[in-house]
């Protein structure tokens, strides 16, 4: 079998492409990641029908010289299923912006006030170690417990602002389907949760 | 009889259809077709189970074509006995699903969309069971998968967007390398059906039949959540509503698990990678355990039990003997009932507390007995405690472990052991915290709001009331403003009762009854497993059943 460098190269480019878009956090990328790696794919599976060959009919055409139909016909089924995936994406990349104001996946809430309660734990008892085991404090020291303890308030509590801001979803659903001005809901969450300290390498 | 093969795809697909014809105005039509059509499959399955069990299995060659060029669908033991767990289970989840929207003041539905994606991601389920290609499979696959993106962003709340955007994308990207596998097998075999490549993908070169063996394991270890690739679990599922969340963890991984069973015994019979899937396993496990253990949230804390307790019908697959893979299929069988009722059970527990936050709830073994036996039984069922089918699973596969005895069954065998204490310790806390210990002060009471449609008060220019918070972010889906949320499986208030509704206990109760019945059955149940492992083992009467003799 021999394959055609002119349709493999820009399926390896494109897939390359599409999967560094797909890293990113916005959903608008991932979704043009999602398409350009799928158009790249599909050009893969044709390419495993092998050489080009005249068109796939069953009468007036050589038999041995058709172009293998099958691959044909599942690049067509992934060519349908993408539109369907990447329909719905955009739309849940609508009602992200809606609701958050960005488009960006973020991270697992209860999975991060898990992950910090174990650390802020730690930090706190290694706190505690540190200034009871020494002998009087002295006024430095104090300060600077109080800091470090404030430090450790502060992120909790920035973290806690930030899940209820995740939690928090907007006004009713034929509102948004009607598409009122995101900026309606923005007014509720307005104040109060500081940005995400880690928003990941794009933006 | 082989004209039966295709109907449990094929009724549900139909019912969606009339489903969304009439749905939105016969709203009671919409629930007697989707209960209907699902007895009707289950009866089904229990029948092509039998046939297929009595006389070798069944295929059907869709639109008559020849056998490698058309779609071909096959049903042998283990497609009979898992379209018969997955059908009984999705019946018990529609009904308690219709009690939770029925209890409820009517209220309208945006578009009554919670019944037609059930029936879709039943008959995609189904499909991919039956599918006796790589195509149809993946097809099968993509069925399911949209059906589940909606169910799972049901209402579209913040928490579920975020949560759906991260499985959307995982589903993505597994469903982009199943084709490139697909691409690379046809470009090595020429076929795509099953049964012509049990024959040829073991003439091809080791380095390509690894390349397509790798990529397969690695779609479906995505699917199935094994633990390097099981991160996108526990993120997502637990927003969905409860009986969502109940029948993913019951079928869609196990449908990866399938799909791994189904692939190493007819394509890649030689267990080459039994030292990876095995490895694999043992870290699902002990790790998956570990992550429930510090989890605080109950439906949290069975998202990991379940990324836990698919390294057990790994590790039957790794292992690659008969009496593994009788083990793993008893397992799974074992598995997608005990795991739905959980989260079945942790939905009734939101119901009557307000949540599942564990810190939260208390009390319950005395205000809500029966709750605490339906949460009691599978808990215990799922840790292994010897009378139940748990114990069965494991114990079967414990023993095939041993008779491997290489280093890393014994290490997986005592990795299980590991487990299933470290599961037992779990579900002790689980019971500890919400069943037995007193209530905790500002438990929510009787009718708060769970998550809503309200159409009444619809009042844009309500400026100040949106700003004010109810400070109390814990319940799901509430309003800053206290205003309620456009999240609901049927357009109804699901509000906290005491008197939990009866449609969703009996449903619950039926789950746990189906797992007990595992246990009473065990004997013809461990024999099954036994000949179906037998039968795929032997490949030959898949092989020829569809291509003929």
């Amino acid at each position: 079998m021999t394959v055609s460098l002119s349709l493999l190269v820009p399926a390896v480019v494109l897939c390359a492409v599409g999967g560094i878009l797909m890293l990113t956090r916005p959903l608008t990328r991932v979704l043009l990641g999602a398409v350009i790696t799928g158009n790249g794919i599909n050009l893969l599976v044709l390419t495993a029908g092998g050489s080009a060959g005249r068109e796939p009919l069953l009468y007036g055409v050589p038999l041995h010289r058709v172009t293998d139909p099958l691959p044909q016909a599942i690049a067509v089924t992934a060519i349908v299923i993408t539109l369907a995936t990447t329909a719905f994406l955009l739309a849940m990349a609508y009602r992200s912006h809606q609701l958050t104001g960005t488009d960006e996946v973020h991270d697992d809430l209860e999975d991060r006030r898990i992950a910090l309660r174990t650390e802020v734990m730690r930090q706190k008892a290694r706190l505690r170690e540190e200034f009871r085991t020494g002998s009087e404090p002295t006024r430095g020291e104090r300060v600077r417990y109080r800091d470090e303890h404030r430090r450790l308030r502060e992120k909790l509590r920035a973290d806690r602002a930030l899940q209820a801001r995740g939690r928090d979803a907007s006004g009713d659903l034929w509102h948004d389907v009607l598409g009122a001005d995101p900026e309606d809901y923005a007014d509720g969450r307005a104040g109060g949760a500081p940005e995400e300290p880690d928003r990941g390498a794009t933006g | 009889m082989n004209a039966l093969v295709p109907l449990p795809v094929l009724l549900p697909l139909c019912a969606t259809g009339l489903s969304l014809a009439f749905g939105t105005r016969l709203k009671r039509f919409q629930r007697f077709i989707s209960v209907a059509v699902l007895t009707a499959v289950l009866a089904l399955s229990v029948a092509l189970m039998i046939a297929a069990d009595r006389g070798g299995p069944l295929s059907v060659h869709l639109g008559d074509f020849a056998p490698p060029l058309g779609i071909t669908l096959v049903a042998d033991r283990l497609s009979g006995l898992m379209l018969t767990v997955s059908s009984a289970v999705t019946l018990c989840v529609l009904v308690y699903s219709l009690g939770q929207g029925m209890s409820d003041r009517d209220g309208e539905t945006p578009v009554a969309v919670f019944h037609p994606a059930y029936l879709i991601l039943v008959a995609g389920v189904s499909c991919t069971f039956l599918a006796g290609d790589l195509v149809n499979l993946y097809v099968g696959f993509e069925i399911m998968l949209v059906a589940s993106f909606v169910l799972l962003t049901l209402g579209g709340t913040g928490p579920r967007v975020r949560a759906g955007s991260t499985y959307v994308i995982i589903s993505l990207f597994s469903s982009m390398v199943f084709l490139i596998a697909i691409a690379t097998t046809y470009a090595a075999t020429g076929t795509v059906n099953f049964a012509q490549l049990a024959g040829r993908l073991g003439e091809l070169p080791l380095g390509v039949e690894t390349l397509i063996h790798v990529t397969l394991l690695t779609v479906f270890a995505v699917k199935a959540a094994v633990f390097p690739l099981a991160a996108w679990l526990p993120d997502s599922y637990p927003t969905a509503p409860a009986p969502v969340t109940a029948v993913f963890a019951g079928l869609l991984t196990k449908v990866g698990v399938y799909c791994m069973l189904r692939t190493e015994t007819l394509l890649f019979p030689g267990n080459r990678l039994g030292g990876v899937l095995l490895a694999a396993a043992l870290a699902s496990m002990v790790i998956g355990i570990l992550g429930a253990v510090a989890q605080t949230d109950l439906k949290r804390v069975f998202s990991f039990t379940l990324i836990s307790h698919i390294g057990y019908m790994v590790f039957g697959i790794g292992l690659a003997t008969r009496e593994a893979f009788g083990g793993a299929i008893v397992y799974v069988a074992h598995h997608i009932t005990v795991q739905t009722t959980l989260f079945l059970v942790a939905g009734l527990i939101e119901r009557r507390t307000g949540t599942t936050e564990l810190t939260r709830v208390g009390g319950l073994a005395k205000a809500a007995p029966l709750l605490a036996v339906l949460f009691f039984v599978p808990a215990m069922n799922l840790a292994g405690i010897p009378p139940l089918s748990g114990f069965v699973g494991k114990l079967g596969l414990m023993r095939a472990g041993v008779a491997d005895g290489g280093v890393l069954a014994w290490a997986l065998v005592a990795g299980s052991a590991l487990t299933s204490l470290l599961t037992l310790y779990v579900m002790a806390k689980v019971w500890n915290l919400a069943f037995w210990r007193a209530a905790p002060p500002g438990q929510a009471e009787d009718g708060t709001v769970l998550e809503s449609y309200d159409a009444s008060d619809d009042d844009p220019d309500s400026g100040p009331d949106r700003v004010a918070g109810t400070g109390d972010e814990g319940v799901r889906g509430h309003h800053p403003a206290g205003r309620v949320v456009a999240a609901t499986l049927h357009g109804h208030a699901v509000t906290t009762t005491t008197r939990l509704p009866r449609t969703m206990t009996a449903a619950t109760a039926a789950a746990v009854a189906l797992g007990l019945a595992f246990t009473v059955l065990a004997g013809p149940l461990t024999s099954y497993g036994d000949r179906a492992a037998a039968e795929l083992m032997a490949r030959t009467p898949y092989v020829e059943e569809v291509l003929g003799r």
